[in-house]
């Protein structure tokens, strides 16, 4: 479980996160909401060792990770998606897997390789292929893939469904909840509504950098605060 | 004593200053840090030389050098950089082209003119009068050169400053992207800022030709790497701390050879530039971030 | 067989060189597949000529013995090396490492020990032609094995992300110590056999037109493998002797073989019957 405690994160004399708490429990997918600007790419920053915290505790089942260099907090369990797709583009599909499961001892199986596929929703695309070659919404679940290889208790998804069409996303939400029901603490982060309400168990909502509100996502939805906060930046997201 | 070996430093400083300009600014506009300015450097003086011994007149054939090194620049960018600009090749694949290209032109040169230092014979270099000021004292040829120097320096200033030109190098220094859209010519630009940059280049080479009466295959090795110094302590991409940095050094080198650390002048050159690069890598004036993962 | 060892004979100090520049490209090759344009491998097989030189001439050690403090000397300094160059990235570690090969060169300059300007001659001239492949065989068959390891494949991902190597748990900063002191350890290899294989050694004899010298020879060969490098090296040495009637034009050859590398043929030349995806053992 990844526990995030009175966290706060100063960028240049601004608050970037204040007081932020939250969990995320094995199983479910917890989802992480919020105007751009909010604060949610700093969040998942913080959590991986890429941003250091002003204040607050982050722990990974009890062990404090906040502090830890990006690398340490990797092999901790804790694997993530990026919001604009980071692969190892020139490198080929069962590379990029590989260099998820890289902390892991030994090296992947053929099986292995195929399940990762399998739960990545790509079984039908080639090991062979070259990363950088392959169709968008491919790359982002190879990316999942990735994340996956390193048998990760947390998993943090920046945006995966950005870019994605309607069907591809319907798709999406089956892969995430797959996820979680293995066990693994899902943390989405996401813009897109129907997702959210698909594959979430709980949402957070973050503005400003301070969270605004928490719940289901259908109370969430209701919420005038988080409501107003949409409205406010333009953003009409939560039709 | 002291004011000599400033002036000295001065003198010496001009150069390296006009030398590191032409660098700085191709790394501003480009982010390419062009090892073939020192082979255009070289490839200038010996034009100039082969000019005066044709019977120009030094300071037209100074001249001609400067612009003969431009045009060289224009066709450097043509040849090994353009093209990787089409494919968006990256910062260190073009260090290694101007690389191919250096090797070119000094095998030119060498094919040209072998391996044996050459003088200027013409312009009565050797019985220049001296002029004493004071405590100090100096030829004319070491105030011609001076004063090239800084007129070139202060020209490209005005260029920058105040010409249309100089305001469309600065958007593409800033943001290649941007000034395109708002409609700056990108190769025009890039070819005139290689003009420039290489015609100093070339002039500095002339120069230093004339300073120490010789022209020889390797001239460009030490200031290529001192040239590398100046940018640092100056900061990457900005024309004023060539400049500056350009006078420190000289000023450094000098008193570090007056006062008998001649030998180890160079590691502290090199050392002072190590340091910055670890400790304050943007140098004096430098807007350039270092580029971290 | 009267032509092989006479052809041998005219040309013994040329294959030794080959046999030594394959080597100082592979100890580059190890840094630029870690995406780090690490211009130390001169200074590197600098200091390790001198030590064996030095140890060889002043304390009468055996060829072996000397090699085997000089890797270590050279290892070791590259690895201290990588502490402070830990946050350079590109055009800036280029430079920096210049910087410390210039700092190299102005001590063996400049130090009695190290011959100062004139060098050291009378080295032992044991570094014999099979010595020296022996040397160069056993390099390229280790980076071979290592090349299927986890290392390898977390020093291409460095190089090709360094972020996102992070983030699936990879040390960026020991990779990259680890890759250069690797490098080091080649380079001093190559050093101390050129020391032991030439009359002479000066200063200027791993200056900075050296360190050029190998990057083309590995740009031309391509790094990915070290066939190219090997390749690149053995080349561009053998290509201006082989042109001679061009000269003192004839290094205008290898500049624009350079060119022509890059413009049409980026992965080396060792690339041109590898197309396709840079494959990565995993």
């Amino acid at each position: 479980m990844l526990v995030l405690d009175d966290v706060g994160v100063r960028y240049g004399g601004v608050d970037a996160l204040r007081a932020v708490s939250l969990a995320v429990e094995p199983g479910r997918v917890l989802g992480l909401i919020g105007p751009n600007g909010a604060g949610k790419t700093t969040l998942v920053n913080a959590t991986t060792g890429l941003a250091p915290l002003a204040s607050g505790t982050i722990s990974l089942d009890g062990k404090r990770i906040d502090g830890l260099p990006p690398h340490r907090i990797a092999r901790a369990g804790i694997a993530r998606t990026y919001q604009n797709i980071r692969l190892f583009g020139a490198l080929d599909v069962r590379a990029n897997l590989a260099a998820g499961a890289f902390a892991r001892p030994g090296r992947l199986t053929a099986e292995e390789f195929a399940a990762l596929l399998d739960r990545a929703g790509i079984a039908h695309v080639e090991l062979t292929a070259k990363a950088g070659a392959l169709p968008y919404g491919d790359q982002r679940r190879l990316e999942i893939g990735r994340a996956l290889a390193a048998a990760p208790g947390v998993v943090m998804l920046d945006e995966p469904a950005a870019g994605m069409n309607p069907s591809e996303t319907t798709r999406l939400v089956d892969t995430i909840r797959a996820i979680a029901a293995s066990g693994i603490a899902v943390l989405l982060i996401e813009h897109d509504m129907t997702l959210v309400r698909a594959a979430c168990d709980a949402v957070v909502v973050l503005n400003f950098g301070e969270v605004i509100a928490r719940g289901t996502p259908a109370e969430v939805a209701r919420d005038p605060i988080v409501v107003e906060a949409y409205l406010g930046s333009g953003a009409g997201a939560l039709a | 004593m002291i004011a000599q070996q400033l002036l000295n430093g001065l003198f010496l400083g001009a150069v390296y200053a006009l030398f590191a300009v032409g660098y700085t600014l191709v790394f501003g506009v480009l982010d390419i840090l062009n090892l073939a300015h020192a082979a255009i450097f070289t490839a200038a003086a010996f034009a100039a030389f082969s000019l005066a011994v044709a019977g120009w007149p030094l300071p037209l054939a100074f001249l001609a050098a400067a612009v003969f090194a431009g045009i060289i620049g224009i066709l450097l960018d043509r040849v090994a950089f353009a093209p990787l600009r089409a494919r968006n090749a990256g910062t260190l694949v073009p260090l290694i082209s101007s690389i191919g290209v250096a090797i070119i032109i000094g095998a030119i040169l060498r094919g040209i003119y072998g391996v044996d230092e050459k003088h200027f014979t013409t312009g009565g270099l050797d019985t220049a009068p001296a002029i004493h000021l004071g405590v100090v004292t100096f030829t004319t040829v070491e105030l011609a050169i001076f004063f090239s120097a800084i007129v070139l320096m202060l020209g490209l200033s005005w260029v920058l400053r105040a010409s249309t030109l100089g305001r469309r190098i600065r958007a593409v220094a800033e943001d290649r992207v941007a000034a395109a859209l708002l409609g700056v010519d990108l190769e025009r630009t890039i070819a005139a800022t290689f003009f420039i940059a290489s015609g100093l280049g070339g002039a500095a080479g002339v120069l230093t030709g004339l300073e120490y009466n010789s022209v020889t295959l390797d001239m460009g090795g030490p200031i290529e790497l001192k040239g590398l110094a100046v940018i640092i302590l100056g900061g990457m991409g900005s024309v004023t701390g060539a400049v500056v940095g350009g006078f420190i050094l000289g000023a450094v080198e000098t008193l570090a050879i007056a006062y008998g650390a001649s030998a180890w002048r160079d590691a502290i050159v090199f050392g002072v530039m190590f340091a910055l690069l670890v400790a304050r890598p943007t140098g004096l004036f430098g807007k350039r971030a270092l580029r971290q993962a | 067989m009267t032509t092989l060892a006479d052809f041998y004979a005219k040309h013994s100090r040329l294959i030794d060189q080959i046999g030594v520049n394959a080597i100082l490209a592979l100890s580059l090759s190890v840094s630029l597949q870690a995406g780090q344009l690490a211009l130390a491998q001169a200074a590197f097989a600098g200091i390790a000529a001198y030590v064996s030189a030095i140890l060889a001439m002043n304390a009468h050690w055996p060829l072996l013995a000397t090699i085997v403090v000089a890797v270590l000397v050279s290892s070791v300094v590259a690895a201290v090396l990588a502490y402070p160059v830990r946050r350079l990235r590109g055009v800036f570690l280029a430079i920096a490492t210049i910087g410390f090969g210039e700092i190299v060169r102005v001590f063996a300059n400049n130090l009695k020990i190290t011959g100062g300007a004139e060098g050291l001659s009378g080295i032992p001239n044991d570094a014999t032609t099979p010595v020296i492949y022996a040397s160069l065989a056993v390099v390229a068959l280790a980076l071979f094995f290592l090349s299927r390891t986890k290392f390898a494949l977390a020093v291409a991902l460095v190089r090709e992300d360094e972020y996102a190597a992070r983030g699936v748990g990879i040390d960026v900063g020991a990779i990259r110590t680890l890759s250069l002191a690797l490098g080091g350890a080649i380079a001093g290899l190559a050093g101390a056999l050129y020391a032991h294989a030439s009359f002479f050694l000066t200063p200027s004899d791993f200056g900075f037109p050296r360190m050029e010298q190998i990057l083309v020879w590995c740009v031309v060969g391509g790094v990915t493998s070290p066939l190219g490098a090997v390749l690149g090296a053995a080349l561009l040495s053998i290509l201006p002797e082989a042109i001679r009637f061009l000269a003192d034009y004839r290094e205008i050859s290898n500049g624009i073989i350079l060119l022509a590398v890059i413009l049409f043929a980026p992965g080396g030349l060792s690339s041109l019957w590898r197309r396709g995806v840079v494959r990565v053992r995993s």
